[in-house]
């Protein structure tokens, strides 16, 4: 009959699919289940409801100031004004985003004079920000690089790294990276992983203040990495979030990425402004293609933008004019380059005074790692039990995996913090 | 040996290209009708006035930063953005089972939909769920469900070329034999490219059909105001088919009616049986938005919350919407009245019973590529113009241009090799398999598709 008929035509399209719901219930939703609270925002959502006023908020990645409030970088303002005065249309962008803003993203990634860009080897397109960088990388590796499936991940890695790459249809794996035990680099552990990782997979490396632990390669550890991955003829993806926001220098923030590709790796690159712009809500990033050749760049535009057009058809506009304005105007340029070298100056200053505070409470334990990590966060070590006890008894909110975003500890809060470690760890 | 060695270099998206060809081109005269984006009577892009002037508040206001807006977007934008579409007095609303997710334009409104479609509905990860978009439709629908995973994607009969107007006959046929759960994507009004919408009557019709059918129902709204100059009337058939009880989505792009077309603004709006529902389909969409881009851009939204959110901004953006309706309008007067001054050979009325921004003209493929090479008039290989091109600088040359090239002898043969954009003709049914590079095209507007031609197509 006509539905057994159609049944099993559908059963033979799509052979993985689920036998279609019983419609007798009202709703088409009765079985969609409900979703777990996205475990990093979900931090700030449970902060927020605390009537606590001590409580401080070391979840999300956010850069605050040593008042705790949100900071609006003075280049930004400028070139908002800048911008305003111009009274520009809002007419569609291209797919790939605004010109002006993709050059100049590449060219702070690469270096003004990398031979990757005057060739013209390279595709670089304007996205939302990290994440929709990430996710169009994923979506064009899940298309085009079918000789393998595997994505390689640090151990940990941000906790949206895997749901971006399954949702692409890749498959994810892990490569040893953090050691507990010092809470510091793994490289021998990473060595070892890598080794093993069969041709062609790709590789996830954050270039810099990797997410969560702060834990970056020394120089002398890259050159290794980066040799071994050529052995093993692995597809590189760098994950670049924190740039200038690390060091609080643009060039020795993208130093690896710049090595790798010096040493013929062809790299994917993403790349976000949200921190080191302070775009977040604007979401401002690129997504990177080093090709062969111009040619090849050409080709590989062009299935980025058959990619693009139906997620999102076109990028917003303003957010990259911001950037754009600041990376190409050369007073500006300079002012925020002052600005992130200051985000970052504060950051470390906290990490000292974290430490020290640690030891006047008494602790005993050692906090090194707390200073040799870099960037927004930190890997305290806390263990799960540890961070419900700072959270319940203390209110301070932070990740289960004891990490913590150095951006929310301020000279102010910075006792209170120490106090709240130390007891749950003495 | 390169790993991208193997990349086929992709076809340039059509309506791009088109205006890529028309900026090169240096001709006195020419005239872009092609993307869909509204021009004033100089032919210049408009800043609505209360854009201008809640751009300015905002500037002005220090307590504003950019940091991260909440994963499914500004609320304040998004409950104004599901009034708008369903009426400040909807039940559903008041019941407390309408929510929305912010997206990026219409685009990313649809492309959620989809893909929460695509997990959660006719089962769990039902590819096979058969998709139906219009013939044609808005050439991104195809790619937009296609790429969020549904192998099954239909044609359904819509535009009646000899008639030039709705195929209601084709339509109801299509409604009452597609299988039941299958899904189908309408346009709220100003349908896209044909200008040719259903009336209330037809939409009734459709209603019931669907529910009897137990097919699920995805609005595309991407021109409510800028249709009629009504807001409300333009909502019409959206709001029927809630009071009809059916679950549905609708996406929302602000990009026309606000003009607001690079800060991508748009809004899913779903309206589920229950408040409970409601909160586990958004909590999986929020899932779906955190892989997709974490979070929506919080410029647009700003403008578009405070603008629906206030009052007297709220009347001074209808008056604007009503101010790029109305030119519309009188375009459309103006080009039909001038062809039959001319004698121009065939029947105009279309022109003026069409709605919103764009226009099927009716002429086919080889008198597309005349307009444009011989008389520099850009148009979309459809037929379809955009009326906002328009002005009463260029209206005169576009009327004497259709009539000469129509008055012409030329042929309604088509071949592949014509069409400006080198697209090779596939016309295989557009069900299971996809293939990179290949892309299907659409096949001329002078023959009256039919199903059993199986050509699946993508119109622009």
């Amino acid at each position: 009959n006509h539905k057994t008929l159609e049944t099993s035509w559908l059963a033979f399209l799509a052979s993985d699919v689920h036998p279609p719901h019983d419609w007798s219930s009202i709703s088409w939703w009765s079985e969609v289940q409900m979703g777990p609270p996205d475990p990093i925002l979900g931090v700030s959502e449970a902060y927020k409801r605390d009537t606590n006023p001590k409580k401080i908020n070391l979840g999300v990645g956010a850069y605050r100031d040593d008042q705790g409030k949100p900071y609006v970088l003075s280049c930004v303002r400028k070139a908002e004004a800048q911008i305003a005065a111009k009274k520009l249309d809002k007419e569609y962008l291209a797919i790939g985003g605004l010109g002006d803003f993709t050059k100049a993203c590449a060219k702070l990634a690469l270096g003004d004079d990398n031979e990757v860009i005057k060739s013209g080897r390279n595709i670089t397109v304007q996205t939302i920000s990290g994440t929709g960088s990430l996710r169009i990388g994923a979506n064009f590796l899940s298309r085009f690089h079918t000789e393998a499936r595997d994505v390689y991940l640090p151990k940990p890695s941000w906790g949206n790294h895997t749901p971006i790459f399954r949702d692409a249809g890749m498959q994810l794996k892990a490569y040893t990276y953090y050691d507990p035990k010092t809470c510091g680099f793994d490289f021998q552990g990473a060595l070892n992983d890598i080794s093993k990782i069969p041709e062609k997979s790709v590789i996830m490396l954050h270039a810099c203040a990797h997410n969560p632990t702060g834990v970056d390669p020394r120089p002398e550890q890259w050159k290794e990495i980066a040799d071994l991955v050529k052995k093993r003829n692995l597809l590189v993806f760098f994950d670049m979030a924190y740039q200038g926001f690390a060091s609080g220098d643009i060039d020795r923030d993208a130093w690896a990425v710049r090595y790798f590709i010096e040493q013929g790796h062809n790299i994917v690159l993403s790349q976000s402004f949200a921190k080191n712009m302070g775009l977040y809500g604007e979401r401002v990033g690129g997504f990177t293609v080093v090709c062969k050749d111009a040619e090849e760049a050409k080709r590989v535009e062009s299935q980025l933008k058959i990619l693009i057009r139906p997620i999102y058809s076109n990028p917003p506009m303003n957010g990259a004019r911001i950037a754009a304005t600041i990376l190409n105007t050369p007073d500006l340029y300079k002012e925020w380059l002052g600005e992130v070298h200051g985000m970052a100056n504060r950051i470390i200053t906290m990490r000292e005074l974290l430490v020290a505070n640690l030891k006047k409470e008494g602790s005993t334990r050692n906090w090194k790692h707390v200073i040799d990590q870099i960037g927004m966060f930190c890997f305290t070590g806390l263990k799960p039990e540890q961070v419900e006890r700072l959270t319940k008894e203390f209110s301070v909110y932070m990740t289960k995996d004891g990490r913590i975003s150095m951006a929310g500890v301020t000279s102010g809060n910075v006792g209170y913090l120490a106090q709240g470690i130390h007891a749950v760890t003495k | 040996m390169s790993i991208f060695a193997e990349v086929p270099q992709a076809p340039p998206v059509a309506v791009f290209k088109l205006t890529a060809d028309f900026r090169e081109d240096t001709h006195a005269q020419k005239v872009n009708l092609g993307v869909g984006a509204y021009r004033t009577d100089d032919c210049l892009p408009w800043v609505l006035p209360v854009v201008k002037k809640v751009e300015q508040m905002i500037v002005e206001d220090n307590s504003l930063n950019h940091e991260y807006l909440p994963i499914l977007g500004l609320p304040e934008l998004r409950s104004a953005a599901s009034k708008v579409a369903l009426g400040d007095d909807s039940p559903a609303i008041k019941d407390g089972r309408v929510g929305a997710v912010q997206a990026l334009g219409g685009t990313g409104a649809l492309r959620i939909g989809a893909e929460f479609l695509r997990r959660w509905y006719n089962g769990t990860n039902n590819t096979a769920t058969p998709v139906y978009v219009s013939a044609p439709t808005w050439e991104n629908h195809n790619a937009v469900f296609s790429d969020a995973g549904f192998k099954d994607i239909r044609p359904y009969h819509y535009w009646d070329g000899e008639k030039k107007g709705l195929d209601v006959t084709g339509i109801m046929d299509d409604l009452e034999n597609a299988p039941e759960h299958s899904i189908f994507v309408l346009h709220a009004c100003a349908h896209n490219p044909t200008g040719t919408d259903p009336t209330p009557d037809e939409w009734k019709t459709i209603s019931e059909v669907m529910k009897r059918r137990k097919l699920f129902v995805f609005f595309d709204s991407a021109y409510q105001g800028f249709a009629s100059g009504s807001l409300d009337k333009d909502a019409w058939a959206i709001r029927y088919f809630v009071s009809e009880g059916f679950e549905l989505l609708c996406a929302q792009s602000f990009s026309k009616n606000f003009g607001l077309y690079n800060e991508r603004v748009g809004n899913l709006t779903v309206v589920a049986q229950d408040k409970d529902n409601l909160a586990r389909v958004l909590s999986q969409m929020e899932k779906i938005v955190r892989t997709t881009w974490s979070n929506p851009p919080s410029q647009g939204a700003r403008i578009v919350a405070i603008t629906l959110n206030n009052p007297d901004l709220f009347i001074e953006w209808k008056g604007n919407v009503k101010t790029m309706a109305d030119r519309v309008l009188l375009m459309r007067d103006q080009l039909k009245a001038k062809l039959i001054a001319l004698g121009t050979p065939g029947t105009w009325d279309h022109i003026t019973q069409q709605i919103g921004m764009f226009s099927f003209t009716g002429l086919n493929p080889k008198q597309v590529q005349y307009m444009i090479k011989e008389k520099h008039v850009y148009l979309m290989a459809s037929g379809r113009i955009n009326m906002c091109g328009l002005t009463s600088k260029n209206i005169d040359y576009v009327a004497e241009s259709i009539h000469e090239t129509v008055s012409k002898e030329v042929t309604s043969h088509w071949t592949g090799s014509d069409i400006t954009v080198g697209l090779p003709v596939e016309r295989k049914r557009c069900v299971a398999r996809r293939s990179w590079g290949e892309i299907f095209t659409f096949i001329s507007f002078s023959d009256s598709l039919k199903m059993e031609k199986s050509c699946c197509f993508l119109s622009w």
